[in-house]
């Protein structure tokens, strides 16, 4: 008698292929960075299939996860579904609201690295149906699946702080990197005014879980630096607000932070989460545990609160309890990304419902494991990879310096070069990596090559 | 560090560098073969050449850092520690080198000048 995932496989490969070899998915804790290797892919022959994989999202892990399949498979049919025809650099949007590099740096096409043989689908997803094991696009089209990989990203919910207004962004002192290109942009343009006159400046970040933690407090950084160079720091007054009584997640990190923070003299206050925001009189709200507190401000960095997509939020794949129930992120296993309900479902990226990190890094070191238990499934032979909660965080800390935090689900801080770099030292070099290296190696990672 | 898979580093350069990767690798061995096809003609090397090839391979150093300062967006303040030291040191040194072999084969294949004459 065969086993339903017998039946699955033998349903899915058109035949056996007699060599197949195993592929690494290498864990080791190295970085998205330069000169360091993941998960090659591996030179073996690709292994056939009739198997049909559906991508739910087309950013970088929805198209990383698409590279390395269409190299691993041959005859399976795989869709990517996203609309957006633009592709978005997202590390690089602090980079363009710092003044360092030019708007177009973060933008180029999703169609530039969709892989030959993967059909794009440019229509948003409208409806994600795992028991019928179909994606329906918003035009209607229906897409059955044999595996779906969910990659859709998170959406940012300005909706959730009252009297926000996204088409401000860069007037009257308003600030909001994470938005889109043209707002870390108009950002900038509203950051480097406040850095020339002075006043009050507000940086914070959200409750709930958010992608890349670390670029709050970068921008606080960055903003006291383009001070000082301007000899205006003695006119400002910077002000960041934590959500909870620690600055980040990881203790050894926070308590680096709060260092920094104090030698440049940033005031932290704690428990504060922005609820409201008044952009004419430019006067925020905060809650905090004994009530609301009012602070004004001549420019703020807003960061929203973060959710998994409605599509998502809508149907039956998120966490039903837990702490990622409420904001809809993805029910998955932490070290395999596989849906723990719908076992032909692997979520991947910022919409995964796991601790710690939602980077680039990360999406860089879940997928490979993520296709290789995809793998394994059409394969029969069940992969071993796990991902280990690998976060990278370059956290600027001032221009031209940052400091290289890498982490794991256990808060353990991971070396990537031991005895050059030290993880919490301000140093140049993490600097150039973030400027020269990140990209090209983000681009390489979205190609399968790295 | 653990593995380095020099295809992730290819593929890293030349995402980075583009077509300039691979015109800068026959630039260099074009460079390198110079030199060396210079030390079988001239059967050594010339000391008075190669005093000015360093001379210049001194300045070249600085070029080279120059050119990082632009490329990655820094200053020329921004080193913190003893890692920063070591790629600036690295940078100036390969600059350096760089410099004294192309100006070396260029000035020696340029003159006609031999050990000998």
């Amino acid at each position: 008698m065969k086993t339903p995932a017998q039946h699955l496989r033998d349903a899915l490969q058109a035949s056996p292929t007699p060599d197949r070899r195993r592929f690494l998915a290498g864990l080791g804790a190295l970085p998205l960075l330069g000169a360091a290797a993941s998960a090659p892919l591996p030179a073996s022959a690709a292994v056939k299939t009739q198997a049909r994989i559906v991508i739910a999202g087309g950013g970088a892990a929805g198209l990383t996860a698409a590279s390395r399949l269409s190299t691993l498979l041959e005859g399976a049919s795989i869709t990517i579904v996203d609309a957006r025809k633009e592709h978005y650099y997202q590390p690089g949007f602090t980079l363009v609201a710092a003044g360092i590099k030019p708007q177009n740096y973060v933008v180029s096409g999703t169609g530039d690295y969709v892989p030959k043989g993967v059909e794009w689908v440019a229509d948003k997803v409208a409806e994600i149906d795992p028991e019928g094991r179909k994606v329906v696009t918003a035009g209607g089209k229906s897409l059955p699946y044999d595996f779906l990989i969910v990659a859709t990203g998170l959406e940012l919910n300005y909706g959730g702080i009252q009297g926000m207004d996204t088409a401000r962004i860069g007037q009257n002192g308003l600030g909001s990197i994470y938005h889109s290109p043209q707002a870390a942009s108009a950002t900038w343009q509203a950051m480097s005014g406040f850095a020339d006159k002075g006043g009050v400046a507000l940086f914070g970040r959200p409750a709930g879980e958010m992608k890349c933690a670390g670029a709050p407090l970068k921008y606080t950084f960055i903003t006291d630096d383009h001070l000082r160079r301007r000899n205006n720091r003695s006119k400002a007054e910077l002000i960041y607000m934590a959500q909870s009584k620690s600055l980040f997640g990881v203790p050894i990190v926070a308590e680096k932070v709060r260092m920094l923070f104090q030698d440049r003299g940033v005031k932290v206050n704690h428990e504060h989460v922005l609820q409201s925001i008044d952009l004419d009189k430019r006067v925020a709200t905060y809650k905090t545990p004994t009530g609301t507190a009012e602070q004004g401000y001549d420019f703020i960095n807003v960061v929203p609160p973060m959710r998994a997509p409605e599509v998502v939020r809508n149907s039956p794949l998120p966490w039903t309890e837990g702490p990622f129930a409420a904001d809809g992120w993805v029910e998955v296993d932490r070290e395999t990304l596989r849906h723990k309900r719908y076992p032909n479902v692997f979520a991947v990226g910022d919409i995964a419902g796991v601790p710690k990190g939602k980077t680039a890094a990360s999406v860089k070191w879940q997928v490979p494991v993520a296709v290789a238990h995809l793998m394994g499934d059409i394969s029969g032979q069940a992969a071993t990879e796990v991902y280990n909660g690998y976060t990278s965080c370059p956290l600027i800390t001032r221009l031209g310096q940052a400091m290289l935090i890498e982490f794991d689900y256990k808060d353990n801080l991971i070396m990537s070069f031991p005895g050059v770099i030290a993880p919490l030292e301000e140093l140049w070099i993490s600097w150039v990596m973030k400027t020269m290296a990140l990209k090209p190696t983000y681009i390489s990672m979205l190609r399968g090559r790295a | 560090m653990k593995e380095l898979d020099p295809m992730v580093f290819l593929a890293v350069f030349q995402e980075m560098l583009g077509p300039m990767l691979w015109v800068m690798l026959i630039v260099a061995a074009l460079a390198v073969a110079a030199f060396v096809g210079l030390l079988v003609r001239d059967r050594g090397i010339v000391s008075r050449r190669l005093v000015r090839a360093e001379l210049l391979g001194l300045l070249g150093g600085i070029v080279a850092l120059v050119i990082m300062a632009q490329v990655s967006s820094s200053g020329f303040t921004d080193a913190g520690g003893p890692a920063d030291w070591f790629l600036i040191a690295l940078v100036y040194g390969v600059g350096a080198v760089a410099t004294t072999i192309l100006t070396y084969a260029a000035m020696g294949w340029m003159s006609g000048q031999t050990a000998r004459s």
